[in-house]
């Protein structure tokens, strides 16, 4: 019983950052129908932000701060100066395009910061709390960053749901034209699209980073988890991204812990995306809406 | 609909004058639009008519800047918007309502509403309460997705949105495509009775031209791109040579 409770718990940790990073992929699929294989590169390179200011005396929350700013800036630069080009064009080329970036980012942080493994500070701490002598696999950390992601959730929802920005961005994705022949600018909503992707896709890789090590190729293994959160749910849907999220999240946590160990983990990732994609090729959370411009 | 749904509303601007000077649009090595001018005036409903691949569509997309000429010229009230950027014509009074019954799918429909009104700022309720007034039909479907509407009440809401922006200048694009013969006439006539009560341009794009010419005050006959016939609606509707030519009617 023990090791169940602490299976799930830490399976709930675990699902609630892959589904922050599934959540970001959502954000950019649905306006611009662009899978960012980049959005991992991107949110290391924000935690390296991070880590050179942690380094070099700031404290966590502000570093944090300036991530999460960093994400912004890297998110809006990228949609504008690369992606705005191979907007629209077959889909083929948004793919290379965001493969090569996530390559490219890599390389550069490499080139920068060295490969080499550096650990990453927790802001709380990392001893589970303790229930009646027992300790059990909640960590105050991980209390952080559920409450984090339960956070940022909440705040996007309410940007969509009752701001004019938001309003104006969900228009944008959904109906370009209409929306530009209302005075909508949709670029603009696009690139705004993509900051705050890259934020929510950073704060994803803080949240992963803390009280771990973090080197250049760290988000790799996040990239496929948060991929198969986001096409578990359908990857139309912000609420099947974290639903997604949070189930793959405890699935493999009960593989790990039930089945053969963190070794098969990588395995039953993938097997959990084919067996989705045979049942229900559109995701958990799809929707039938027929898209008219 | 109430026959007195429309209200005069003293806080709307009178409609705008748009003049269109030889303008020509190519897509690729295909010229859509061969020289075309016409004028369409404040108080007026202008039908722009004619057979599939006339260059309808193509007008109306270029006025708006969806498209860009190739040569001609656009002036609103004057003011020569050929190369205006799409979204600031909402800004300048013209409102343009595409093809297709362009609601924007996954929005409810007050959503798609308030999108009509969003580079306006700040919109009081009771101009929403009006285009509900306008629509009863819409009333019920408030918080529905667009997508689970009815042809009809497609039209409406696109129609709606549109008049939430407060155009002076109404482009409409086939707003009569694949709806009921009852409800093409409830929304024409709603049509009238806005240009009566309030001055508003319309510029209306029709291939039902039965229907079009019926409401309108001047026809406008294209054929492959080109004006072919510009006058009065009742004498295109008594030219019977010319209605068996190009309006299959």
């Amino acid at each position: 019983m023990q090791q169940f409770i602490d299976t799930t718990l830490s399976g709930l940790a675990q699902g609630m950052v892959f589904a922050a990073f599934a959540l970001a992929l959502v954000l950019i699929w649905r306006s611009t129908r662009i899978v960012n294989f980049a959005q991992g590169s991107m949110a290391m390179a924000t935690t390296f932000v991070a880590l050179a200011l942690i380094q070099a005396g700031w404290n966590y929350w502000a570093a944090l701060a300036a991530a999460l700013v960093s994400g912004f800036v890297l998110g809006a630069v990228v949609e504008r100066v690369v992606i705005r080009r191979v907007e629209g064009g077959p889909e083929l080329n948004a793919v290379i395009v965001t493969l090569g970036l996530f390559v490219a980012i890599q390389a550069a942080v490499a080139i920068i910061a060295g490969s080499s493994f550096q650990s990453f500070p927790a802001p709380f701490g990392l001893r589970g709390f303790t229930i009646g002598g027992n300790t059990i696999a909640l960590t105050p950390n991980r209390v952080y960053v559920i409450a984090a992601v339960l956070l940022t959730m909440a705040l996007l929802v309410a940007l969509f749901r009752f701001t004019r920005v938001g309003l104006a961005m969900r228009a944008a994705a959904f109906g370009q034209e209409v929306a530009r022949l209302l005075g909508v600018r949709v670029g603009r909503m696009l690139t705004l699209g993509w900051a705050l992707a890259a934020v929510v896709g950073s704060l994803a890789g803080l949240l992963i980073a803390g009280g771990s090590f973090v080197y250049p190729a760290y988000m790799d293994s996040l990239i496929v988890f948060g991929f198969v959160a986001a096409v578990l749910g359908g990857l139309d849907s912000p609420i099947g991204a974290v639903v997604g999220g949070l189930l793959l999240g405890l699935a493999l946590s009960y593989v790990s812990a039930y089945f053969g160990g963190s070794s098969v983990v990588n395995l039953a990732a993938l097997v959990i995306l084919v067996v989705v994609l045979l049942v229900r090729p559109g995701g958990l959370f799809a929707s039938t809406v027929a898209r008219r411009a | 609909m109430p026959d007195t749904a429309v209200a005069p509303d003293a806080t709307r601007t009178s409609g705008a004058t748009l003049e269109v000077r030889d303008l020509t649009t190519s897509y690729g090595p295909v010229r859509a639009l061969d020289g075309v001018s016409l004028t369409a005036a404040p108080g007026r409903i202008t039908a722009v008519l004619g057979a599939n691949g006339a260059g309808k569509t193509s007008l109306l997309r270029t006025v708006s800047g969806l498209v860009r000429a190739s040569s001609g010229t656009v002036l609103l009230d004057g003011a020569d918007v050929t190369r205006a950027a799409v979204e600031s014509m909402v800004g300048r009074g013209m409102a343009h309502v595409p093809e297709g019954r362009g609601v924007i799918a996954e929005l409810t429909v007050e959503e798609n509403l308030r999108v009509g009104a969003l580079f306006r700022g700040k919109v009081g309720r009771e101009e929403f309460d009006r285009v509900y007034d306008l629509f009863p039909r819409l009333v019920e479907r408030r918080d529905n997705p667009a997508h689970t509407l009815s042809g009809g009440e497609r039209q409406m809401l696109v129609i709606g949105r549109a008049l939430l922006a407060r155009p002076r200048i109404l482009l409409l694009d086939e707003p009569s495509l694949g709806l009921a013969p009852r409800i093409v006439a409830q929304i024409f006539g709603l049509l009238r009775q806005l240009v009566d009560a309030e001055g508003l341009s319309v510029l209306l794009v029709e291939q039902n031209a039965r229907s079009a010419l019926s409401v309108a005050d001047v026809g406008i006959v294209l054929n492959l791109g080109r004006v072919v016939a510009t006058d009065d609606a009742r004498t295109l509707m008594a030219d019977e040579d010319l209605r068996h030519a190009y309006l299959g009617f």
